[in-house]
């Protein structure tokens, strides 16, 4: 495979133009699959018949979201009570699940926007259904802080509307920046998705057989044709909002953080958050990619789009991510020394080794110890071993987010007022039931939407090249 | 032409990313305005062959993003400053810091906005019905097939000239399309 260019003059180019070997790229499709192969892959998806499968997961994930359902129910007709939140800590599962959710969206937006710009080309098999990933993510995540305000009714208190009093929203609180941040995010997310989807849902349209497909994917194709004067506008307006989203995905987690970073309470005032935070969103987010891509991989033999490099790829971010959570990790406690606060030191002290000790442990195996795993090639070639792995990193994120937000609240300050925080069941059900509402989603936008980004993959192939063919010219 | 007056255009189809591209130069080349090329994806450098200029969707974004940045914050000073003072630890009642982070999320979700809405007013989309779509191979251009499409509007524009010259750049099916 690896080619010098010229083999010819070998005895004077040697020491005078002597070259780095040009190793071959690796390829983005497998087997040189045509513009057609691509296509029918891809709507097949969407065109065969419904699998046996599809429908139990389906049903018992439509039963798993009604745990939500249920549990929200229940909270906002009897109270807060039916959560274990007291004092001192007020805030539990809600706003760990609300930032583990949110997290988890962040890897869909980072493969969409941050990639698109570095021209990573292996993201174009991923990003469609990453994207779907972050959508249905903040769907979830939503849920849990517009249910854990308590009085639910006046939730629209959080938006630029006078209440009944005449009074604004206080702008400079994080909670209500919160507010602006997750909606932008959500908004922008779903338009890039859907725009990104333009081109594809043309494609299904054209291939639709039943009056009822052709009017819904006609309808949300908008009439597109694949114009080259279209092309243009549309390649220009998917940069800007790819590099429009690359602040916003910084910011979003930045912002989360800030709701902690911003009080007082040690162990969260601290400037190494917004960056902390976000690496352990890419991280996560990562971590869910492969736990849903690869089981799709092999249910719908993709892995000529799906290759060992896309694999290698995501497996060496998570590694990166990984890294990076565990150097926070130890910056942080380094800083609660060095600082030389002992409310911040007695903070880490707790964390490790106070009644929370066993949730920082494994937050520790999860997340610093088992993605260095992903140092050796044997580990990333097994898609078994990657996927627990990964299963792995989804549990350890979790547990990040509640040894933060519990840990500190649990024994802050006054030891007269230190408390033990345990979940009710209506906190664990509402948690998994958002699974099942997640899973819900992931499998209607399988069902009905193209999984991946048709055009995007025709484009990065070798036969896309307009100088691939013999007939094409020259360089 | 006049007496054709329903006559939209001429379409050609191609194989290849490559021929459709060198069709695309000499179509250009030939003087042509009212043309265009359809292809399933995006082709690299096609603007260039087709003699596109730089797409005028970025002035969207930024008159978005700037409505977004000053009407962000021209909103928290209204509201919390003008409207109903919120005193708050002797801390000034407007303040660009407290103000940016909101704002600079309208930025962003106002300037994406704008990409939007510059992209589908520069396309006139959603266009559901378009004379182009009526060429009977066109459903593969969705899939992998590219056509080149020259319009009876364009002063160049002349039935048999027009066909031999789309005939002539290598390309195939060469349809009269109604309008």
């Amino acid at each position: 495979m690896i080619s010098l260019d010229d083999t010819k003059s070998v005895n004077e180019s040697l020491i005078k133009e002597a070259k780095p070997a040009t190793l071959p790229r690796r390829k983005l499709v497998e087997n040189d699959r045509s513009f057609d192969w691509i296509t029918e892959k891809v709507c097949g998806i969407v065109e065969e018949k419904t699998p046996t499968w599809w429908w139990v997961c389906f049903f018992i994930s439509g039963f798993v979201s009604l745990f939500t359902v249920a549990g929200t129910i229940y909270l906002i007709s009897t109270g807060v009570g039916v959560w274990g939140l007291n004092n001192p800590v007020n805030w539990g599962w809600a706003i760990v699940n609300f930032v583990f959710w949110i997290g988890i969206g962040h890897a869909g937006t980072l493969i969409s926007a941050i990639l698109c710009l570095l021209k990573q080309n292996w993201r174009t098999s991923i990003n469609r259904a990453a994207e779907a990933m972050t959508i249905f993510a903040v769907v979830c995540a939503g849920i849990f802080p517009l249910i854990h305000v308590g009085r639910v009714w006046f939730a629209w208190w959080l938006f630029p509307i006078p209440n009944a009093n005449v009074i604004w929203p206080q702008f400079r609180s994080p909670l209500l920046w919160d507010v602006f941040a997750v909606s932008t995010y959500g908004t922008v997310s779903l338009l890039f998705w859907y725009v990104g989807m333009i081109p594809d849902l043309a494609t299904l349209r054209d291939r639709a057989k039943t009056r009822l497909k052709q009017l819904f994917y006609g309808f949300f194709a908008m009439g597109w044709r694949g114009s080259n004067r279209h092309w243009s506008n549309y390649e220009m307006a998917y940069l800007l909002l790819a590099g429009l989203a690359t602040p916003l995905v910084l910011s979003v987690h930045t912002i989360v953080s800030f709701d902690f970073a911003v009080s007082l309470i040690p162990g969260w005032h601290t400037t190494i958050f917004p960056p902390y935070f976000v690496a352990g969103a890419i991280f996560s987010g990562f971590g869910m990619v492969l736990t849903l891509m690869l089981p799709l991989r092999s249910i719908y033999g993709l892995h000529d789009l799906i290759t060992q490099y896309h694999i290698d790829c995501m497996c060496k971010i998570t590694l990166a991510t990984g890294s990076m959570v565990g150097y926070a990790y130890a910056i942080e406690f380094f800083i609660a020394w060095y600082g030389a606060n002992d409310f911040e030191s007695f903070a880490f002290i707790n964390r490790a080794f106070g009644p929370y000790a066993w949730a920082y442990w494994i937050m520790i195996t999860c997340n610093v110890i088992s993605p260095q795993l992903f140092w050796f090639r044997k580990v990333r070639e097994n898609p078994a071993f990657v996927w627990i792995v990964c299963i792995f990193v989804n549990i350890g994120m979790w547990f990040e987010r509640f040894v933060i937000v519990v840990t500190s609240l649990s024994r802050d300050f006054l030891p007269t007022s230190w408390g033990y925080y345990s979940p009710t069941l209506t906190d664990i059900m509402t948690y998994v039931g958002t699974f099942g509402i997640f899973t819900f989603l992931f499998l209607l936008f399988l069902r009905f939407l193209p999984l991946m980004a048709m055009a995007e993959i025709k484009a990065v192939t070798p036969q896309a090249n307009p100088h691939h063919n013999s007939e094409g010219g020259s360089h | 032409m006049s007496d054709e007056g329903k006559t939209y255009g001429m379409m050609a189809s191609f194989k290849t990313t490559g021929a459709v591209m060198q069709a695309a130069e000499k179509v250009r080349d030939e003087g042509f305005k009212h043309w265009d090329v359809i292809s399933p994806f995006p082709i690299h450098g096609m603007d260039g062959a087709m003699g596109i200029t730089r797409s005028k969707v970025p002035i969207f974004t930024l008159i978005g993003g700037a409505t977004g940045f000053f009407g962000g914050n021209l909103m928290i000073w209204y509201m919390n400053a003008y409207d109903y003072a919120i005193p708050v630890g002797g801390k000034p009642m407007f303040s660009p810091m407290y103000a940016f982070p909101v704002s600079y999320e309208l930025t962003i979700l106002l300037a994406a906005f704008g990409a939007i809405i510059g992209m589908l007013l520069m396309n006139r989309l959603p266009m559901h019905y378009h004379p182009a779509m009526k060429h009977d191979a066109v459903d593969r251009a969705s899939n992998d097939r590219f056509f080149i499409v020259i319009e009876s509007s364009d002063p160049r524009f002349d039935e048999k000239t027009t066909t031999a010259l789309l005939e002539r750049i290598g390309g195939s099916d060469v349809t009269k399309i109604e309008d």
